[in-house]
C-alpha cells in the first residue's frame, strides 16, 4: 500500500492526529508565550536575573526530550494525563527562543530613542508600552517563529507516552517496518511546521518597524 | 508686571560635580541661567558638556552639589513633572520610528491627556512654527529628510509649551547648508517664543551665533561664561585657541545673516 492509498484510506485517522498535534502545539507555544515574553521583559529591568533566566531556559534546552517527559511523569495532576505531560514539556522547550529574543528585541532599540522618550518625561512604563514593545516586535515574533517550528518537531515524539498528534504513525510505521506509514505522519508534521513558519515569517514582517 | 520670580534664575547649577566609575567628568560646576537667555555649553567632545545638560533633566544625578530648576533642587523634583517642562532635543532626533511626525510631535500632549481636537490643533500650529508643511503629519520619520527630522524634532519639544528648551548638538548631524537654515529660523523662533534655552556645541561659530551668554568647559571646569561680545573679545588663552582655529573663516556675530 503506497503513501497516498494509506493517507485516503485513514482519511479521520489523518484529520484527527493532525488536529491534536495542533493542539499540543498550538497550547503550549500560547503558554511559552504569555510566560516568556514577561521574563523577557523582567530581565531587561533587573539585569541580575539575566544569567539566571537565561542559563535556566538553556538548561531546559539541553534535555533529550524523551528524558524529560519521563523527568515529568511523576508531577502531581500533570503527570495523570498524557496531553499535559506533553503540553508542558513543549512549553518548556519554547520558553528559550521567546524569552532570548524579547530579551534581544528589547535591547536592540535605539538607545537615542529611548533617551529622548525619557527625557520627554514618558514613564518607565509608557515607555514599554509606547516604544520599546512596539519596536521590539518583529524580533520576539521571530522568537516565537522559532518555538512554533522546534515544537512541531518535538511534538512527534509525544506519541512515545501516548499523548497522541502524528507522531503515532512515525512510532507505529518504525514498528511495522512501513515506510508508507512513517511518511503519514512525517509529511504532515513537515507541512505544518513549513505552515506555521510561513505565517509567523509573514507576522514578522509585517510588525517589523519601519 | 515684575514678580520676585522673573529674577530668580531659571536653572542654577551649585557646586555640581559628576563622577563615573571614579572617573571625574564635571568638576565644581557653578552656574546661573537667567530666564529667557539662551546659554551655549561650548567644549570640545569629553568636556562634560553634554553631562551638564543631561543633569538638569535628571537624566543624571550629580554625584556633589545640586542643580536647582525653578527654585527647587532636581533631588525634590517629582522627576517625570520635572522632565515635562523641559523640551529635549538631541543631535539623534531621537523620534519614534512607529509614529508619524502627528503623533511623534504629539507625545507630550497626548500623555497629559490634552482634548484630541486641541492637540491636532496644535500639532498643525507647531510644524508651521519650525517651518514645515502641515501636510508632513502623516508620514513617517524615514521619509523625512535629515533637516526635516530635526525640525520635527524641535516641533515636538516645543509642544506642550514648557518653559525651558535643552539642546544636545540640535544641527550636529546636518550638512552646513541646512545647519545654517535652521540656525537662523532657531534665532527667529528663539526671539518669539523667549524660552529660557541651553544649548550644547562644539561649534565656535555656532555658539557666537545662537547664543547670548556663552559657558566654554574644557575636560569637566567651567572656564569661562561671558555674554557674546565679551566672549568673542575675550584674552582667555583658550578662547583664543578657539578663535585661532577658526581663522580664516570670519566669525559671524549673533543675528547677522
Amino acid at each position: 500500500m503506497n503513501l497516498w492509498q494509506f493517507m485516503l484510506q485513514n482519511q479521520a485517522e489523518v484529520l484527527r492526529l493532525t488536529g491534536e498535534h495542533l493542539w499540543l502545539v498550538g497550547v503550549s507555544t500560547f503558554i511559552a508565550v504569555l510566560i516568556g515574553i514577561p521574563l523577557g521583559i523582567l530581565i531587561t529591568r533587573w539585569p541580575i536575573l539575566n544569567k539566571p533566566v537565561l542559563g535556566s531556559a538553556n538548561i531546559i534546552q539541553t534535555i533529550p526530550s524523551l528524558a524529560l517527559f519521563g523527568f515529568l511523569l511523576p508531577a502531581p495532576w500533570i503527570g495523570a494525563r498524557a496531553d499535559r505531560l506533553a503540553i508542558l514539556a513543549l512549553t518548556l522547550y519554547a520558553l528559550l527562543p521567546v524569552i532570548r529574543n524579547t530579551y534581544a528585541g528589547i535591547k536592540g532599540v535605539d538607545p537615542a530613542i529611548l533617551e529622548a522618550g525619557r527625557g520627554m518625561g514618558l514613564t518607565d512604563r509608557q515607555l514599554l508600552v509606547q516604544v520599546e514593545l512596539p519596536l521590539s516586535l518583529g524580533v520576539i515574533i521571530a522568537g516565537v517563529r522559532v518555538a512554533t517550528v522546534i515544537s512541531v518537531g518535538l511534538a512527534t515524539i509525544a506519541a512515545a507516552i501516548g499523548a497522541g498528534g502524528l507522531g503515532e504513525y512515525i512510532f507505529r510505521g518504525l514498528a511495522m517496518v512501513n515506510n508508507a506509514v512513517i511518511l503519514a505522519g512525517a509529511i504532515p508534521a513537515a507541512a505544518l511546521a513549513l505552515l506555521a513558519d510561513f505565517t509567523l515569517g509573514w507576522l514578522e514582517k509585517r510588525l517589523q518597524p519601519r | 508686571m515684575e514678580t520676585s520670580r522673573d529674577h530668580q534664575p531659571a536653572i542654577e547649577f551649585r557646586n555640581v560635580s559628576y563622577a563615573l566609575n571614579g572617573h571625574s567628568i564635571l568638576q565644581n560646576l557653578s552656574l546661573q541661567i537667567q530666564r529667557g537667555e539662551t546659554l551655549v555649553l561650548l567644549g570640545r567632545s569629553g568636556s562634560g558638556k553634554t553631562t551638564a545638560l543631561k543633569l538638569i533633566n535628571h537624566l543624571l544625578q550629580p554625584t556633589a552639589g545640586e542643580i536647582f530648576v525653578d527654585d527647587r533642587s532636581t533631588r525634590d523634583w517629582d522627576v517625570i513633572r520635572l522632565r515635562r517642562m523641559i523640551g529635549y532635543v538631541i543631535q539623534e532626533v531621537g523620534l519614534f520610528p512607529h509614529f508619524t511626525v502627528e503623533r511623534n510631535v504629539a507625545l507630550v500632549p497626548t500623555i497629559e491627556n490634552w482634548a484630541a481636537e486641541r492637540i491636532h490643533q496644535r500639532v498643525q500650529e507647531l510644524l508651521r512654527l519650525v517651518g514645515l508643511d502641515p501636510q508632513i503629519a502623516a508620514r513617517y520619520p524615514r521619509q523625512l529628510s535629515g533637516g526635516q527630522r530635526q525640525r520635527v524634532g524641535v516641533a515636538r519639544a516645543l509642544a506642550a509649551d514648557p518653559p525651558i528648551l535643552l539642546m544636545d548638538e540640535p544641527f550636529g548631524a546636518l550638512d552646513p547648508l541646512t545647519r545654517a537654515e535652521l540656525q537662523k529660523e532657531f534665532l527667529g523662533l528663539q526671539e518669539r517664543l523667549s524660552k529660557t534655552i541651553v544649548f550644547v556645541t562644539h561649534d565656535f561659530r555656532e555658539a557666537l551665533r545662537v547664543g547670548t551668554r556663552i559657558a566654554l568647559l574644557e575636560a569637566g571646569r567651567l572656564v569661562t561664561v561671558q555674554p557674546q561680545a565679551e566672549f568673542l573679545a575675550s584674552k582667555e588663552p583658550l578662547v583664543m585657541a578657539y578663535k585661532n582655529a577658526f581663522d580664516g573663516n570670519p566669525v559671524m556675530g549673533r543675528g547677522e545673516p
